[in-house]
Parts: C-alpha cells; sequence; structure tokens
C-alpha cells in the first residue's frame, strides 16, 4: 500500500479502524480533538459508532460499558482528561475489559498548557487511579509507530483482558508523517463469549456473565489483586518492547528517552558520534512493562559509566531506570516540561557536561 | 542530506497549507519528511508557523533550532527567524508586507512581492502558493513539477480552484528566476 | 393443580440482603416479571449502582455488569450503542442517580439513549448509613442534616422525574411507588410500558419509584409507608410526566 500523508492524530483514528475497532467514544481536549473530528466522518462510513460523551468521566464508562460487553472500543484524551478517565480505567482494569485508550499528553499539571510534555509517564505506568493496577503502556515516537501500536494495542489489550495506553505526546498527535497500514497487524477479535455480558441468546448459553469489580470478602480481592498481579508480571516477561540505539559501539553514557524526546535524542546521538563521542539509547517502546533486563545489560558495558534519563517531565521514568540500573553506574535525570521540547544541542551539551563532571 | 523549511507568517495566510504541500511532494519525490504545526488556541489571526523537515534518511528530531530555509510572510516572522536560518539558506521575504530584509550577507535572500502578485492572479488567498513556487524554484528543496503536482492534489476537491493556484504557481517561479 | 405463584426466571435463588420492609425485592420482582414475560431474559444486561442495591447483580438472573457510583447511564450507553439490540436497564439510587450521576443522567436522557432506568428515591442515602440526599425531604433529619433538611443552605430536594422531563428529547418519564398493592400494579405496568418503548426503540424511559427507608427514617416498616404516603408522595406526585406520544403532539 502506498504511504499516504498524515497528522498523527488523524493517523491514530483510521489505525484503529483498520484494527477492526468500530466504537469510539471520546470528548474533545487539545491537542487531540482531530481524533475525533476524524472518526465524526470516518465511523459513520464503516457502519461504526461515533458518540461525543459529555464528559471525559462519561466517556470513561461508555468505554467500559460497551468493553463490558465484548465490542473492540477505544478512545483518545489528552492530560486533564485522562485524570477524568483514571476512575473508570481502575475499574475497568478490575473488571478485566480489554479497552485502548490514546493519551496525546500536553503539559500539566492542573489545567497546564497544550504543547507537548510527558508529565503522565507515573499517571500512566503506575496505574493513575484508586487501587492497585497497571496499564499495557505504549509509547509510539512516529506517526506511523503510532499506526502500528494502535493496531497492536487491540488484540493485547485482548490477549490480557487488560486496557491498554498509547502514551503519544502534542507533537505525535499534530505533526504529519507519511505513513502505511500494515494489513498484517489486523487481528481477528478473540472469543469473549466466556465473561462477556453480550447477552446469554448471542452465546447461546444459559448461565449468565457478570462484569463487576466488586470483591467484599478480602481474600476473594486477595486472590483476584493476586490474579492481576500474575498478569503484570506475565506482560513483564512476554511483551516488553524496546530499541537499542547505538549499542554496538564503546560508548561512554547510555540515554534512556521515549517518544517524541526520544527522536531529539537519537540526533544528538548522531552528532555526537560525528564528534568523537559515542553515547547508546535504550527507548522503550513498552513504558510498562518496562525494559529493566536491556536497561540492566546496557549500563553493564565495559566504558559505560553513565545513564541518563531524558524526559519533558521534572524526573519521572527516571525512578524507572534507576530500579533497572540498581547501582551498577550513577543515573541522571535531564529533562524540561510545559511544552518546551529540548534541542538536540541542548542533549548534546547535557550529555558533554555530565560525562566530564 | 536533511534540510528544514520554516514556514512563518499571520493566521490565515495559509501557512500550514503550503507547508503541507512542500511535504506531499517531498513525499513523493521518495523523502523522509515531517510536517510540525505551531498550535495553538487562536484560531484565527495570530501567529502561525510551520516546519517541513526533509531527509534521505529516517528524520531524528522534529525540534531543528536552525532551519535551512526560512519563507517569511510578514515581518515579526522575518524578524523572529531570520537570525536563526543556516548560512547559506534560502530566505524568502514577501516585500509586499515586508519592508525590511533579512539584515544578512550569508543567505539567499528571495524578496518577491508575493500578495501583489497574488492579486495579479485573481486573489490575495493565492499568496502562499506564489510564495511556495518562489522558494522551491530558487531551493530546489524538490522538483518544481513535484511541487506541481502536490498543488493540483491539494484542489483536487476545489478543482474551481486549480486554474488560478496554477497562475499563482507560475507566477511565484517567474518571479524567482527573475529575482 | 398448578402452580399459581412462582419465582420469575429472571430473579436468581439468592436471598436478597435488603432490610426488612424495604421495598428494593418487590421492585426487583417486578423488573424480573416484564423481563419473562417478555422472553427477554436471554438479551437483557442490568447494570448495578452504588448504594443499597449495589449487590442487585446477585438477585437478578440475566447478564450483569456493576457501575461505578453513579456512571450506570454511561455504561448502559456504551452497550446500546454498540448493540442496540440488547435490552438494557440500570437500577440507581437517589444519591447514585441524582446527586453523583445526575450529569450522566440528564446527557443520556437528552440524548434518547433507548435504555431504561429504574430510579429508586427513598430520600436518603441508604448504604452509606442515612446521609442526606438530593432528594432528602425539607427538615427531615439525616446523619449529615442532624437538625433537618435547612433548604436556605442546601437548597430543595430534586425531582428528578420532572426534572428529566423538561428535556425537549421524547422520553417515557413516570413516577411510581410500590407500597402498598394498587400501587404495586401500577408500577409494574409502567416497567412494562418503559420496556416496550426501549424494545421498539423508541426513546429513552425512565420509572422513578418512590420508596421507604425504615432503618434509616428511623421507623417500623408500617409507620415509613405512611410517611411516604403523606410526605413524600404530596412532594413527589405520582403519575406520566412526560410520553414519547405527548412530546409528538406537542411537536
Amino acid at each position: 500500500m502506498a504511504k499516504v500523508l498524515m497528522k498523527g492524530n488523524e493517523a491514530i483514528g483510521e489505525a484503529a479502524i483498520r484494527a477492526g475497532c468500530l466504537n469510539y467514544f471520546a470528548y474533545p481536549i487539545t491537542p487531540q480533538s482531530e481524533v475525533a473530528e476524524y472518526l465524526a466522518k470516518r465511523m459513520p462510513e464503516v457502519d461504526g459508532v461515533f458518540l461525543q460523551g459529555e464528559s471525559e468521566v462519561a466517556v470513561g464508562y461508555m468505554i467500559f460499558g460497551a468493553a463490558a460487553c465484548g465490542a473492540r472500543v477505544f478512545t483518545t484524551s489528552s492530560s486533564p482528561g485522562i485524570s477524568l478517565m483514571s476512575e473508570a480505567l481502575s475499574y475497568i482494569t478490575c473488571a478485566q475489559c480489554p479497552a485502548v485508550f490514546v493519551n496525546i499528553m500536553r503539559g500539566g499539571p492542573g489545567l497546564g498548557g497544550i504543547l507537548p510534555s510527558q508529565g503522565d509517564y507515573f499517571q500512566a505506568t503506575k496505574g493513575g487511579g484508586h487501587g492497585d493496577y497497571r496499564l499495557f503502556v505504549m509509547a509510539p515516537d512516529s506517526v506511523q509507530e503510532a499506526v502500528e501500536m494502535v493496531m497492536e494495542a487491540f488484540p493485547l489489550a485482548e490477549k490480557y483482558r487488560n486496557p491498554v495506553m498509547i502514551l503519544g505526546d502534542g507533537l505525535t498527535g499534530q505533526m504529519m508523517e507519511p505513513v502505511e497500514f500494515p494489513d498484517n497487524l489486523q487481528k481477528a477479535p478473540t472469543n469473549k463469549d466466556d465473561w462477556a455480558t453480550n447477552g446469554m441468546d448471542t452465546r447461546g448459553s444459559d448461565k449468565r456473565n457478570l462484569v463487576k469489580s466488586l470483591f467484599l470478602d478480602p481474600t476473594a480481592l486477595n486472590a483476584h489483586n493476586l490474579l492481576l498481579k500474575e498478569k503484570y508480571a506475565r506482560m513483564q516477561r512476554e511483551d516488553v518492547r524496546y530499541e537499542a540505539y547505538n549499542t554496538d559501539g564503546d560508548y561512554q553514557a547510555l540515554i534512556v528517552s521515549y517518544g517524541t524526546m526520544s527522536r531529539v535524542c537519537r540526533t544528538a546521538i548522531d552528532n555526537l558520534k560525528a564528534d568523537g563521542v559515542e553515547v547508546a539509547m535504550i527507548r522503550p517502546q513498552t513504558l510498562f512493562p518496562f525494559p529493566i533486563d536491556a536497561i540492566r545489560q546496557a549500563v553493564g558495558r565495559e566504558h559505560c559509566r553513565l545513564a541518563i534519563s531524558i524526559e519533558m517531565s521534572m524526573g519521572q521514568m527516571v525512578e524507572d531506570v534507576e530500579r533497572s540500573v540498581q547501582g551498577r553506574c550513577p543515573v541522571e535525570w535531564y529533562g524540561k516540561c510545559g511544552g518546551e521540547v529540548p534541542t538536540p544541542e541542548e542533549i548534546m551539551d547535557v550529555v558533554r557536561e555530565r560525562l566530564a563532571g | 542530506m536533511q534540510s528544514e523549511v520554516m514556514f512563518a507568517g499571520f493566521g490565515g495566510q495559509g501557512i500550514l497549507l503550503s507547508a503541507k504541500m512542500l511535504a506531499h511532494a517531498a513525499m513523493e519525490t521518495g523523502h523522509e519528511v515531517v510536517w510540525i504545526p505551531s498550535y495553538g488556541p487562536e484560531m484565527r489571526g495570530g501567529t502561525a508557523y510551520c516546519m517541513v523537515i526533509m531527509s534521505d534518511r529516517p528524520i531524528g528530531s522534529p525540534i531543528v533550532k536552525n532551519p535551512q530555509h526560512l519563507v517569511a510572510m510578514n515581518r515579526p516572522s522575518l524578524e523572529k527567524f531570520a537570525p536563526v536560518v543556516k548560512p547559506g539558506g534560502v530566505v524568502l521575504i514577501n516585500s509586499t508586507l515586508i519592508p525590511v530584509r533579512a539584515g544578512r550577507d550569508d543567505v539567499d535572500e528571495l524578496a518577491i512581492p508575493v500578495n501583489d502578485l497574488a492579486l495579479a492572479a485573481g486573489s490575495v488567498r493565492s499568496a502562499n502558493v506564489v510564495a511556495l513556487a518562489a522558494f522551491v524554484a530558487r531551493s530546489g528543496v524538490v522538483p518544481i513539477e513535484a511541487l506541481r503536482e502536490a498543488v493540483e492534489m491539494e484542489f483536487a476537491r476545489k478543482a474551481n480552484l486549480i486554474p488560478l493556484n496554477l497562475d499563482a504557481f507560475n507566477r511565484g517561479v517567474k518571479a524567482a528566476e527573475a529575482g | 393443580m398448578g402452580k399459581t405463584f412462582a419465582k420469575p426466571e429472571a430473579l436468581s435463588d439468592q436471598h436478597t440482603h435488603y432490610c426488612p420492609g424495604c421495598t428494593h425485592g418487590v421492585i426487583h420482582r417486578l423488573i424480573a416479571e416484564v423481563i419473562d414475560e417478555m422472553g427477554i431474559r436471554g438479551r437483557t444486561v442490568g447494570i448495578a449502582p452504588v448504594g443499597c442495591s449495589v449487590l442487585a447483580y446477585n438477585y437478578f438472573d440475566c447478564d450483569f455488569q456493576e457501575a461505578a457510583h453513579g456512571r450506570a447511564p454511561a455504561m448502559a450507553t456504551g452497550i446500546k450503542r454498540v448493540r442496540p439490540d440488547l435490552m438494557v436497564f440500570t437500577y440507581q439510587g437517589d444519591g447514585d442517580l441524582a446527586s453523583i450521576g445526575m450529569g450522566e443522567i440528564v446527557h443520556a436522557a437528552n440524548r434518547g439513549e433507548k435504555f431504561t432506568a429504574i430510579f429508586v428515591n427513598n430520600a436518603i442515602y441508604g448504604m452509606t448509613g442515612g446521609q442526606m440526599a438530593p432528594t432528602t425531604m425539607p427538615q427531615q433529619r439525616t446523619t449529615t442534616s442532624p437538625a433537618g433538611r435547612d433548604v436556605a443552605d442546601v437548597g430543595m430536594p430534586i425531582k428528578v422525574a420532572e426534572l428529566l422531563a423538561a428535556l425537549q428529547t421524547p422520553a417515557y418519564i413516570t413516577r411510581q411507588t410500590v407500597i402498598k398493592p394498587k400501587y404495586i400494579k401500577r408500577a409494574k405496568k409502567a416497567i412494562a410500558r418503559a420496556f416496550a418503548y426501549q424494545a421498539a426503540h423508541r426513546c429513552f424511559s425512565l420509572v422513578e419509584v418512590v420508596s421507604n427507608c425504615p432503618t434509616n427514617w428511623g421507623m417500623t416498616p408500617l409507620d415509613s409507608i405512611g410517611w411516604v404516603e403523606d410526605q413524600l408522595l404530596a412532594y413527589y406526585p405520582l403519575g406520566d410526566k412526560k410520553t414519547p406520544e405527548s412530546d409528538e403532539e406537542v411537536s
């Protein structure tokens, strides 16, 4: 298929349709409203469902209701909207329903700004709502990768019966790049008859299904949490993804960076290499599960004496880098937020300074 | 080889669209390309700028401090971005609206009365096409014919606008050759 | 001799946890009878609220979802939009629907979502132990209005049926009660009518059921029924507030 030039937000909407998800509920918020605008036109063409809900709170539960009766369903929002959906995310995760949430991050906290940021790392990876739960979190660095991750998110959500979050930023959503929609990522939905409330007649059963998140018996609730915990451990065993960049040479420092920020780092690494300074990068493509082993191995190389987490936040992923490195070398942080995106030149200076220091 | 073009002007001058047409032409001629808009709460009349990055390799940073080229449609844009253009780059100046120059002797300055030429073509709204065509004719970042096709494709669904925009296109190319 | 009285199929065998004298059991039964009579158990999905009836999912024998507090109408919207062929009802109390979930019910009603809301209004929070609800009567004592509801401070009780009936979108909105047999018959008819509108993909429907709470009101069941009739029904008059037919006459 020929490449088409598309804005990230529109490509995300189209990718969901190509993945066989014809149900979309959302509430407008900058910088991702183009997804809703695109799907408002596109869903009727494919006989799909488009609904603008009255709030992100309500949208979260529209997703829950639809997912609980077995439909492939997704929503998109941006940081403050995801905060409002986090209540539903806690319920959906506990009730083990597959669904896809896209967060095109903007600056925070509070109303913050509308420019690109990565301030929702904790919210996405540590469980932004109440209780012990995790989302499967994927972080694309380009429009093409956003397309592929959206398409892969649905089968992953169904594999784990757990919400998947695509964590992009304002640039992912707003920029245009050439994209193609790979046919091989179209996966048929799984059979959900053993748990979904899709109506007994639908599945030809006389046993009713119940989707709930209430466990008044502490033993039962503990057991349920252990089951969820095992699921998260399985994600860590089976579905960690990352890109290793320039890890073949005798690098002195390892950068860990994701999403848009990692592209800036890639340019900085290329430029440093031209100047004779070798720096490697691990780019987590899944933020949960986090590429702990890859980072640990990468800092174990002979000449590597420093790890730097570079993020568009005030130091969130750095905590996961620390628990990956486990004292094998110093772990530092560099970042900006609020819509400021560090330039390659800045990153080069930071790396040089830290290596000299 | 990577090159970057900063398009800048008032909101409503078609900044995002001209950048998109260049991005399209770049994609069709086999380049890697990224189109990065400024986006803000103002819908009309504010400043708008948009960067197109073209390369023969996968593009790293979408954030570029020093673009190779500049297309400045109004004075604030020229004053803001002219100082950061890389030496040797093309700086296109819309001289209808900009009475000053870049003030640099290490760039290829091209002053064109973009709005006047657009009016002569039939509508000031085609100013962005005049500027884009002139810029590409001068810089050669993509073949001029590829750009012409991208312009035609952009207006394919508003076919009545194609003659106007092709006229604007030709005036832009001619002005660049004369300048 | 055949059976003259049996448990509806749509009810499970579980004993309810409801207090003596509470009307939730009666309302559950009416819904279950309607489901049985319409033969729709195999394509019905109920949605339980947070409140006394949080465990309603244990008492019905059909597919069920359990919502967060107030969000049942949003979940029902999600189901009906992706599976319009399923019959969906929410079962919500006054704290759930009229307080924390007011936004969701108003917008679901206004969009004309084709599900049925059963709204049980007993003028108090039951499960959390008798706090003031948006529907609590003026001067009514609760644990968070120990001197009685001061309407100068917290406003008048919300008449949900009238409020929703004021929306311009066609709907079936009615208020019923089940405190005496004569009312029970009418309430069942109203529930059946609401489900029929849904089955015909006609409109949103809400059946408000004015109910009691002897435990948290601090009354005997009998006294609580008297208080419903004397106090609540005077403020919350029974009857249809809006029908799709009346809407059509207007337009």
